[in-house]
């Protein structure tokens, strides 16, 4: 032990901005779980979701023909349409499957033959006419003209486009506010807040390196999702990359702020795992990430559109499927902004250090 | 070097609806100097240390820190104190050096971490991650980042609490070394060796107040008998049968033993010995020792340093 002055070196200047930012950047980077939560399964994820919702063409439309005379010739002109899956029953048989779903469309034994529906299913109305048509060409029926028909399935307009963003939001939600919230609650538990406070540590530095650290994890998480959604199921942004990299960073900033003002008071790592899915809950729900929202009713629309999630999930695909810009989701981005400011505002000021 | 107090406080008192954890306390402590607050647990040390510390606020009294308040230099003060406190468990997933840097990067002026690991021997563990060092080292550790923003004053609530006796002597070294280079030092414990070895002056705290106030020298001069024997007899016997001892100052029975405070063991061994044999008793144990704060404060409150 050292009695002496320690040797001096030139004194160093430290900023504590930059030293609380990348401390906090190491002491999450050596969490173990870290990697898997944040990078590995959302990608799991989509990819499970994407495969299970995967574009396929729609099913052949299931219809008898009753026995009879005309049975096998009918059976060979339905045959040839690529939309049926014709199959011949006896008369009684027939009509059982068509009661109970089993068959759209029923063929009768007759010369003239009489087509058996039930109207109020809807794939009745496709079967009838398809039915019908192979029918008639098949009897001689000549086509006035033939239209070419041209198959769409844009970009943007599919069920996966739909999923990566919300996907993207979710992630953001959940990594942003359990990363802030646990390492505040950790440290209050553990007195360094209490420490920290007995230094001349700004404490709005504190709070701002947890923003600036979540926000390089952000970017990381962002691209690897994007990036995978690009090259596996070629999901695109459409949109301008400003306006989708601004979406993510206000929402991240939003999700930081709510983290902040959850983890505010609280002593112990229960109790903000409670608070946590309580606030997260309903806009796993309603924000629209795996279903749109459209279907709850109007009246509660615009408590949704207020969630962050919400208008997380809106602004990206605005950007990403439909290609529009800042000033397109400008509305979402203000409803973002607002959550950050005013949740870290709060949060910050009823803060409690001990 | 001027007179004036480094740290002060008057008619100190922090109440809590049940308990007034400190109930009216004064202190001065002079440049330079190694105070002592001694107590056991829940005597109000740490309230006290927290509230010089400017981390709790006192429910009235004065704080003065260096000649300054809280409440208009805090940015300031904190420039210039360094503390420990008793519960801190810093980031286990850094480094012994990363933990220095963040709270050398606190301060606007102080050595270099590695300097500092060098004189307090944890260069050899500059690299490990603070989750594997031993008591000692974190204990270090904790004081170096008290140290890195090279303080006028240093507070340290409890430091060698639960530390083995080479951690113990070791910190003591790194409070010394500072205080070699000026530096004026405010410390809690409940040991009464660690108050010996390193305080200059002690304040014994008990229940919110301070019961006694002095050099360990002049404390243990209070009890008036640099002497003490401790016995135990079957039957006990009455503290009326030691009236007849000569320099007898006192005695407190401590289960069923007895310490008696002695002027001289020379004389007043061998007239407890015909004392119990009169009234009949069996002496079961009986050891001596010269006075210590621990007996000061068995003297003063009837209870030992370690009770809760």
């Amino acid at each position: 032990m050292s009695e002496r002055l320690p040797e001096r070196r030139d004194r160093p200047t430290y900023h504590q901005l930059v030293e609380m930012t990348i401390v906090r950047l190491k002491e999450f980077g050596r969490e173990p779980d870290v990697a898997f939560w944040v990078f590995a399964f959302p990608l799991l994820l989509t990819l499970a979701l994407g495969f299970a919702f995967r574009e396929k063409p729609p099913d052949r439309i299931p219809i008898g023909v009753a026995q009879g005379p005309h049975a096998q010739q009918r059976l060979a002109a339905l045959r040839k349409s690529p939309s049926l899956q014709p199959r011949i029953y006896e008369e009684q048989e027939g009509r059982e499957e068509l009661r109970r779903g089993k068959i759209s469309l029923l063929v009768s034994a007759d010369a003239r033959p009489v087509y058996r529906l039930d109207p109020t299913r809807p794939e009745a109305r496709t079967a009838r006419v398809e039915v019908d048509n192979a029918l008639q060409v098949s009897a001689g029926r000549r086509d006035v003209f033939q239209a070419p028909v041209q198959h769409v399935s844009e970009q943007g307009s599919r069920y996966i486009d739909f999923l990566v963003p919300g996907l993207l939001g979710m992630n953001l939600m959940s990594t942003g506010m359990w990363s802030i919230a646990f390492s505040v609650v950790n440290s209050r538990l553990r007195k360094l807040l209490k420490r920290f406070i007995a230094t001349p540590m700004r404490k709005r530095h504190y709070l701002f390196s947890q923003f600036l650290s979540r926000l390089v994890f952000l970017i990381a998480e962002v691209t690897i999702v994007a990036v995978f959604g690009w090259l596996v199921f070629d999901v695109t942004v459409r949109g301008s990359m400003l306006a989708f990299a601004v979406t993510c960073l206000i929402g991240g900033a939003s999700f930081a702020g709510i983290g902040v003002l959850l983890a505010s008071r609280v002593r112990t790592i229960e109790a903000i795992s409670g608070l946590m899915n309580v606030v997260m809950m309903p806009m796993w729900i309603c924000s629209g990430v795996f279903f749109s929202y459209e279907r709850f009713p109007d009246a509660v629309k615009p408590l949704i559109r207020a969630l962050p999630l919400t208008a997380l999930n809106d602004a990206l695909r605005a950007v990403m499927n439909d290609g529009y810009g800042l000033t397109h989701v400008a509305p979402q981005l203000a409803i973002l902004l607002a959550w950050a400011v005013v949740t870290s505002v709060i949060g910050l000021k009823i803060f409690r250090w001990q | 070097m001027n007179a004036n107090p480094v740290i002060s406080c008057i008619d100190l008192r922090k109440h809590y609806p049940d308990v007034k954890a400190v109930d009216g306390i004064d202190l001065d402590v002079l440049p330079g100097e190694c105070f002592g607050l001694l107590g056991p647990n829940g005597a109000g040390k740490t309230t006290t240390i927290e509230i010089l510390e400017g981390i709790n606020q006192p429910t009235s009294g004065e704080v003065r820190i260096l000649g300054m308040n809280w409440r208009d230099h805090e940015l300031e003060l904190r420039e210039r104190i360094g503390v420990s406190l008793q519960e801190t468990q810093l980031a286990e997933k850094l480094t012994v050096y990363e933990t220095l840097r963040l709270f050398r990067s606190f301060y606007a002026n102080g050595p270099h971490p590695d300097d500092l690991l060098r004189s307090l021997s944890l260069d050899e563990k500059r690299n490990a991650r603070v989750v594997n060092l031993s008591g000692g080292q974190k204990q270090r550790l904790a004081v170096a980042c008290a140290l890195v923003g090279e303080p006028d004053v240093l507070f340290l609530d409890e430091p060698t609490t639960g530390l083995d006796p080479q951690s113990r002597l070791q910190l003591w070294d790194v409070v010394q070394g500072y205080r070699k280079r000026g530096g004026t030092v405010l410390l809690t414990t409940h040991y009464m060796e660690e108050a010996e070895r390193l305080c200059d002056r002690i304040a014994i705290i008990d229940h919110g107040k301070r019961i006694a106030l002095g050099t360990p020298q002049q404390l243990i001069a209070k009890l008036d008998a640099p002497h003490i024997i401790e016995f135990v007899s079957m039957p006990a016997l009455e503290e009326s049968a030691f009236a007849t001892l000569s320099g007898f100052h006192g005695a407190t029975l401590r289960g069923d033993r007895w310490q008696l405070r002695v002027d001289s063991l020379a004389h007043s061994v061998p007239q407890l010995l015909s004392i119990v044999e009169t009234r009949g008793a069996k002496l079961e144990t009986l050891s001596t020792h010269a006075a210590t704060l621990e007996d000061l404060f068995v003297a003063l409150t009837g209870r030992e340093l370690r009770d809760v």
